[in-house]
């Protein structure tokens, strides 16, 4: 398909202190009416398309149902489920009638669920189906400002009769009812709103502690897409798959904030288990996920690589070459030689056209990875298939983005450089500080963290850095998670992670080292790519913890690290390692929500692990318990090996 | 709860079967009403299986009667009687497993497509909206429903064991039965498997939509014992006790022919 290549249209809309998201999706729904699809759900095995006009009508009435429930300025609707064009239309409808939106990863357990319902003052609570329904019954009696919880998928709901229950559906009729009565209603309370009114409450996945309510105004949120796609434009005709979960910024940068202002069609997903099918069927030109998604796309090619036909193989690796070698020459910013071009070509013909249909990345103009760190050899990857893959850095607290890489300065080991309207400084202690329109207001009821994170304008990010002399932003780390090692130097263990996470058996890993005699590592196997391999060589396992601590897979481990180590400085080389008998998890508090580790928290848990790599013992016993989603909890006892890692 | 009325659905009356000098089934008879889940339990051998067999055709009974709706189905071949709506799954999985999902599921509903060889080949007017509703029946109410979209492209003997179950269930519902025939759908599967398929049984028996009668033949005794309205227990051919699960539990003949081996079963499995 060409259509990538055909230019759609884009114009920067002037954003003024009264404009707001409902005002802007007014204006669009005006100027698109049913010409034009503004969302697509596949639903029963088909996309359904929903034009602006019924987007708006949508939004309106559930909007003015909230309205007859009680809903107020500054009101918090929480919103729970997998992404879906109900999610968005109580988001957008929240925010019509001046409150805000609260989302919630889906997964959350309970216990987060309650904290962030009540922290947040909700009054309602729109749950997808009956999970979300059921998590949101058991906290009502802990959230007493809670009202109404809403549902929209019927399937299951069959017993329930609680009266604190309503359909969206009964909401939107509520809505229609209150619009004949009261018709322009809806038109005078988006008027009423101003960009300086909170439109979004974002709960932060904060690596220590509880989550903290970051204030986002429809200001903040405005100004970051327009700053973004002054950079890289995105046109009316582009298509968005929107999988990601809406409780990560980044989801929301893409739907609301450059989703309202280009006016690109937003393409929901069947089911999360068919995003990856769905995204293929799309080809969408505009892509922002974690790296954990790309890592994951890059396992996947690796492990069908090494599944394929000796002739297969052999084409991979000869176009895999040229490509690496083009993607280098890029990196360098070196011109390309017409033959190396006429090769390039020839390697898309063989491999890479196949390849990048696969992954749904044909018509990719920009992807972006942003987050977390994405080590380097992925990052050389994508782009040796001809994929645009820049990275993108910044925080809840300013809107999601800041930094970003332009399409023809791109270098692996940083962020890229500031978008328009935005300053980024190193301060004298070296941690990153930004300032642009879209940094926030503040924590929701927490003045302390407020004042601690917004000094004078400036947004505090906790990260350490520096800028380079291309003037490149360089992110090394969290600061509080940097390693001195052994001889002094500093090191990121994020940035070791991100190496051995290339290697496609190794799904999570966690570097230790910091004040240590040498560095360590906690690896998390890759139970499926693992569990291939092993049973492509007859090796029998019944489970995750039992097929880690097969010696085999040791050496298939420390091959991996040895390859790592081979480009590490001397005191920053893995020393000794041992495979976790589980995957990291979010429920059991070791990941956030958007899987960055918790390393604090897994330095405790973890005690004896951590002791026993620093020891010399050859075995550590775990005695400790595990927490599942539903709330039950096991009990583990097992020994693990500790394996040494041999010099080169 | 739905309502589970008195009218008698499936009748069975006084069944004989043996296979060579072996009695599988001596004389039993029960009556399923319409609406309810009716598990038949046994220690193995006792012609659960050989029941099925006999309602849904399979087998012809030596002596005894079947009536489905009133109507005497005992002579009637399989696809006669799958047509009345009588659908049924299998303890070892009958799928074409060099299939898709999605065609071993239209052919399930292949049955009620009433146009021939030439209509169909052309694909216009009636042809053309009767696969359209057959269409939208699949996606909607089966796949939909037992939570398949994401393999329904999938060649099914590809598929891991509990999603074959689910296909299989997915293939007796596109008959559109009123009665279900469910030979051991929890074996094999593990405990989240089991929950999933609990739940969608559960569905198919209440669910407006489908309100399908469940005749279930089932070893894993939580599940029979949670779900089922009524149960009757075989042993060695013959019926020993009928009725509900509580009444069923402290049966004294049933302890003694079936539950003390069960024990260990129920163990097992958690």
């Amino acid at each position: 398909m060409s259509r990538g290549d055909k230019k759609g249209h884009y114009e920067e809309i002037e954003i003024t202190e009264d404009l707001t998201l409902p005002k802007l999706l007014l204006r669009m729904a005006k100027k698109y009416g049913d010409r034009k699809v503004a969302l697509r759900e596949k639903e029963f095995g088909i996309w359904r398309p929903v034009t602006w006009a019924e987007y708006l009508k949508n939004v309106k009435e559930f909007a003015l149902g909230l309205v007859s429930l009680g809903i107020e300025r500054g009101d918090k609707v929480v919103m729970i489920g997998d992404n879906r064009p109900e999610g968005l239309y109580a988001e957008m409808a929240a925010m019509s009638v001046g409150g805000a939106g609260v989302w919630i990863f889906q997964d959350c357990l309970i216990d987060e669920v309650q904290y962030i319902v009540d922290h947040s003052d909700a009054k309602f609570y729109v749950a997808e189906g009956q999970e979300e329904v059921d998590k949101g019954l058991a906290i009502r009696d802990q959230c007493p400002k809670l009202k109404k919880i809403i549902w929209d998928d019927p399937k299951g709901m069959r017993h329930y009769d609680d009266p604190m229950l309503i359909s969206f559906k009964e909401v939107q009729r509520l809505g229609r009812e209150l619009d004949e009565k009261e018709p322009g209603l809806f038109e005078e309370l988006v008027n009423q709103g101003k960009g300086d009114d909170i439109c979004l409450l974002f709960y932060t996945s904060g690596t220590t502690g509880q989550p903290k309510g970051a204030l986002l105004t429809h200001y903040n949120m405005l100004k970051m897409g327009q700053n973004l796609m002054r950079v890289d434009p995105c046109y009316d005709t582009d298509d968005f798959v929107s999988y990601l979960p809406f409780a990560w910024i980044g989801e929301q940068m893409m739907s609301i904030s450059c989703g309202l202002q280009a006016g690109f069609t937003i393409n929901f997903p069947e089911e999360p288990e068919t995003a990856m099918e769905n995204i293929r069927e799309i080809g969408p030109h505009v892509m922002f996920a974690n790296p954990r998604m790309y890592e994951q796309m890059v396992r996947n090619i690796q492990v069908k690589h090494l599944d394929a036909t000796w002739l297969k193989r052999v084409a991979f690796n000869l176009a895999m070459k040229i490509g690496y070698h083009v993607a280098d020459l890029k990196f360098a910013k070196k011109p390309i030689p017409w033959y190396w071009k006429a090769l390039q070509y020839f390697a898309y013909l063989i491999c890479h056209k196949k390849l990048k249909d696969h992954l749904g990345l044909s018509r990719i103009r920009h992807a972006y990875t942003g987050g977390a760190a994405m080590g380097p050899d992925h990052f050389r990857f994508f782009h040796a298939i001809g994929v645009n893959l820049k990275q993108i850095y910044g925080q809840t607290e300013i809107a999601g983005i800041s930094v970003l890489h332009r399409d023809d300065d791109i270098k692996f080991d940083t962020v890229g450089k500031p978008i328009p309207e935005t300053e980024v400084r190193i301060t004298e202690e070296g941690e990153i500080i930004s300032r642009s329109p879209s940094v926030f207001k503040g924590y929701y009821k927490n003045p302390e963290a407020t004042a601690k994170t917004l000094r004078d304008g400036w947004l505090h990010s906790g990260d350490t850095g520096f800028i380079d002399a291309d003037g490149h932003l360089v992110v090394f780390d969290r600061t509080k998670d940097i390693m001195v090692l052994s001889d002094g130097s500093k090191s990121s263990p994020q940035f070791l992670e991100a190496r051995l996470k290339f290697s496609p058996y190794i799904k999570d890993a966690w570097v230790i080292g910091d004040k240590m005699p040498y560095v360590t590592a906690v690896i998390c196997i890759d139970y499926n790519t693992v569990g291939k391999w092993a049973e492509d060589r007859g090796i029998a396992y019944t489970s995750y913890p039992e097929l880690s601590q097969k010696p085999e897979v040791y050496e298939l481990v420390k091959k991996a690290i040895v390859e790592v180590n081979k480009t590490l400085p001397p005191a920053a080389k893995i020393k000794r390692f041992v495979n976790l008998y589980k995957e990291f998890d979010p429920d059991d508090d070791e990941l956030t929500r958007t899987r960055k580790l918790r390393r604090a928290f897994v330095a405790q848990r973890y005690k004896e692990i951590v002791d026993g790599l620093y020891s010399g013992v050859e075995m550590i016993h775990i005695d400790t318990t595990i927490t599942y989603e539903d709330g039950r909890i096991s009990h583990i006892k097992t020994d693990l090996r500790v394996q040494d890692v041999p010099e080169s | 709860m739905v309502e589970k009325g008195d009218e008698v659905i499936l009748k069975v009356e006084n069944l004989y079967k043996t296979f060579g000098g072996v009695a599988a089934l001596t004389g039993v008879s029960f009556e399923v009403k319409r609406g309810e889940i009716f598990s038949i339990i046994g220690p193995n051998g006792a012609g659960k299986t050989v029941t099925l067999n006999c309602i849904n055709g399979l087998y012809k009974p030596d002596r005894g009667k079947i009536y489905l709706n009133g109507k005497d189905i005992t002579r009637l071949s399989p696809h006669r009687r799958a047509a009345l709506g009588l659908a049924r799954t299998f303890q070892k999985i009958e799928l074409f497993s060099g299939m898709t999902v999605l065609d071993n599921i239209r052919l399930g509903m292949h049955i009620h497509l009433k146009s021939g060889i030439f209509s169909g080949s052309v694909y216009v007017g009636k042809t053309a909206r009767e696969e359209i509703e057959a269409r939208r029946f699949i996606e909607e109410e089966i796949i939909d429903l037992l939570e398949i979209e994401h393999i329904r492209n999938k060649i099914t003997g590809m598929l891991p064991y509990g999603l074959q179950k689910r296909v299989e269930l997915a293939r007796a519902l596109a008959l559109k039965p009123e009665v279900i025939l469910l030979d051991e759908p929890m074996a094999g599967l593990n405990l989240e498997e089991v929950e999933d398929m609990v739940r969608f049984i559960l569905d198919v028996n209440e669910e407006k939509r489908w309100q399908v009668t469940c005749i279930l033949v089932e070893h894993d005794m939580g599940v029979v014992m949670d779900i089922s309205d009524r149960v009757m227990v075989l042993n060695f051919g013959e019926k020993i006790a009928e009725g509900p699960p509580s009444e069923i539990q402290n049966h004294p003949e049933v302890i003694k022919a079936y539950l003390g081996e069960v024990e260990e079963l129920y163990v097992t499995r958690r």
